[in-house]
């Protein structure tokens, strides 16, 4: 029975990680789709979501309604800006060079953001936007944050469902996705879309990132690395490209960390997640849910 | 060609004579910014402070060179190596902290530039492979001793019977310290019903508290900087564990309140000084402080002072301040007065000093006890 308990409050730990993960696996999954990019600057995203977050709080003393919607807002424009500035202008140029342009911009965003002019490369301490409760059950204690974030995440995983599968500008970009140059002579407009998805995809990272903030209150510029990789690892395990794939990906990988430290060590996580990557790539390059096979 | 010998020898003299004031560099190698920049903020204000005090009756003019670690052992021996070669500094304060000193020590040593720490206790920063390094020293005490101590207290002042260890596998620091105090709590017939690591950016330790709330402790041991600390606090207590939080040296900031809030309230934690201590030394120094920096100066502040004190006395104190004769010096220091108390070098350079064990309260840390080696 005990043991019942402890799988139980291990699984919620696995859901809060997944759930972020998920978040900024989405970002990684849409870009891909429609431009066959790996935007290594999303993880950094989500930390500028962070730190725009905690200013708005320690700064203005915003609510937290307004905190939530004001920095989504400010991290979908630094996604629109970054494709504009650094991707855009690279469109038609080899791969490889929208590759390393994406490792640029993110190298760019954690060092020039490190200055101690402005967000410095110290440690700050998130604040609490509210007190923290846990509820205590028979067999496994939950806190108000984890709700809150399963209840966030879900909210917006179901409103990027209905985004993409029920509106016009969700077909576009499966269009896009599916074949750039036909969708365009169909008459959608490439470059709306682009950013279109560009948008969606930092604003639900600067999402990740209060989150994330909240749940772990201490923030710093290098934190969207590990994240960052850990999602991308989670889109390409559920298959790159494909939006359900990035979710379930998502929160395999949070939940297998929190099982790996849970019942064999904690020193063996990072390493089994990067073998998973290998195993995948390996075995079935396209993810769960991908069919047919990509060329890289 | 005649010219340029006179210029030459022109030039040469004019070196000579600002050679003639005597002015001697001084490293102080230090985290400014990063994941403890606090600790390295009050070790440089400890440092401009002591070379205030030697400017008023010192034999030389001194010259900082200050330099920014990071907590970074790879910028701390970078630090180190510019220290050395191009500012050629006579002799170097710092760092800090344990995983930062142990390569810069190496370096130090190497260039036989006599370097005093204040505060890194893990037993390697002096020590390698069971050989001395001769020009290393330091103004605290060791991580053994500090483990021991945290443990014994467990054992007979908290009345622990059972432990569990939390600690970075990747810190020297945090992983001596879990490993002498899970040895003596065992010595004592106490147990160790988790011993758990987690890596340096963790921040998301619920898998591991959940594993060791199953074994309800009485003492959680945390052996790390205050930052992480403070983050695995709250983490325990919002999964409604109510074990007793131990910890060392590393907790000692006025940042863990902020970061940790209520979670850390309760918690016991070893340390090298406390300001409630009444000594005239300590109290002259906490007096200047507060003036100069508008705070009470923590134990980083307290041996970072004392550390470049010990240095500044050696260069004042042998006939010409060469390094060689600044480690034989430091070599047969005994009873140097300082902040944190009586402070000599046994033959490791390490200083056998009292550990003091503090108790974290609503709004500030109490002095709870002294325990002598």
């Amino acid at each position: 029975m005990e043991l019942l308990g402890y799988i139980i409050e291990q699984t919620i730990n696995g859901l809060q990680l997944g759930a972020v993960y998920a978040l900024i696996a989405l970002g990684y999954t849409m870009v891909y789709g429609v431009l066959r990019l790996i935007n290594f600057a999303h993880g950094d995203i989500f930390m500028l979501g962070a730190f725009i977050a905690y200013f708005l709080i320690t700064k203005f003393g915003m609510p937290i309604y307004l905190v939530f919607i004001i920095t989504m807002l400010s991290t979908g424009l630094a996604g629109y800006l970054i494709e504009k500035i650094a991707y855009k202008p690279l469109r038609n140029a080899p791969k490889i060079s929208l590759l390393i342009t994406a490792v640029g911009v993110s190298l760019f965003l954690e060092y020039f953001l490190s200055l101690n002019a402005l967000f410095t490369p110290n440690y700050i301490a998130f604040p609490r936007p509210f007190e923290i409760e846990s509820y205590d059950f028979a067999l496994f204690t939950v806190t108000n944050i984890q709700l809150l974030i399963f209840l966030i995440t879900f909210v917006s995983l179901f409103l990027v469902y209905l985004l993409v599968y029920r509106t016009k500008y969700g077909k576009a970009m499966r269009a896009v996705s599916y074949d750039r140059e036909v969708a365009s002579l169909m008459g959608i407009g490439i470059d709306g879309i682009i950013s279109f998805t560009f948008i969606v995809g930092a604003s639900l990272a600067g999402l990740g990132g209060i989150l994330y903030g909240i749940a772990y209150p201490q923030i710093n510029v290098f934190m969207g690395i590990m994240p960052g990789i850990k999602s991308f690892i989670a889109a390409v395990l559920g298959g790159i490209g494909i939006v359900h794939g990035a979710v379930l990906g998502g929160f395999i990988i949070g939940l297998l960390e929190v099982f790996v430290s849970a019942f064999i060590s904690s020193t063996f996580r990072d390493g089994l997640i990067f073998i998973i990557l290998l195993l995948v790539l390996i075995l079935k390059p396209s993810g769960i849910f991908g069919k047919r096979i990509e060329k890289v | 060609m005649k010219k340029y010998v006179v210029i030459f020898f022109l030039l040469f003299f004019i070196a000579n004579i600002s050679y003639a004031k005597d002015t001697i560099k001084i490293g102080l190698i230090t985290p400014l910014t990063g994941d403890v920049k606090t600790y390295g903020e009050s070790a440089r204000n400890a440092f401009v402070i002591a070379l205030e005090e030697y400017a008023k009756k010192g034999k030389y003019t001194i010259e900082p060179v200050i330099a920014d670690d990071k907590n970074d052992p790879t910028e701390g021996a970078n630090a180190a190596l510019k220290l050395i070669t191009q500012d050629k500094v006579i002799a170097i304060s710092g760092p800090l902290t344990s995983k930062v000193t142990i390569p810069v020590s190496d370096i130090a040593n190497k260039n036989r530039i006599p370097m005093v720490t204040g505060t890194a206790t893990n037993p390697k920063v002096t020590i390698y492979e069971g050989k001395r390094k001769p020009y290393i020293f330091r103004a605290c005490y060791t991580d053994p001793f500090q483990g021991t101590v945290a443990a014994n207290f467990a054992l007979n002042e908290l009345k622990a019977k059972t432990a569990a260890v939390l600690y970075d596998v990747g810190n020297d620091y945090s992983k001596g310290l879990a490993e002498f105090f899970k040895a003596t709590f065992i010595k004592g017939n106490g147990a160790i019903v988790a011993y758990e690591s987690y890596q340096k950016d963790d921040v998301d330790f619920s898998a591991l508290i959940s594993k060791i709330a199953l074994k309800k402790p009485d003492i959680i041991y945390l052996p790390d900087y205050y930052n992480k600390v403070a983050l695995i606090a709250r983490q325990v207590r919002e999964k409604g564990l109510k074990s007793t939080l131990l910890g060392s040296d590393g907790w000692d900031s006025p940042e863990l309140m902020k970061i940790a809030g209520n979670a850390i309230i309760g918690g016991y934690f070893t340390n090298h000084y406390s300001p409630d201590r009444k000594d005239p030394i300590a109290d002259a120094f906490i007096k200047r402080y507060k003036e100069k920096h508008g705070a009470v100066p923590d134990a980083m502040a307290a041996l970072g002072y004392d550390a470049t004190m010990i240095l500044l006395k050696a260069i004042d104190s042998v006939k010409k301040p060469t390094q060689e004769e600044i480690m034989k010096y430091l070599s047969s220091l005994k009873n140097h007065k300082g902040v944190t108390g009586n402070i000599g070098f046994d033959k490791n350079g390490d200083a056998v000093k009292s550990v003091v064990l503090l108790k974290v309260e609503k709004d500030k840390v109490k002095y709870m006890t002294t325990i002598n080696p």
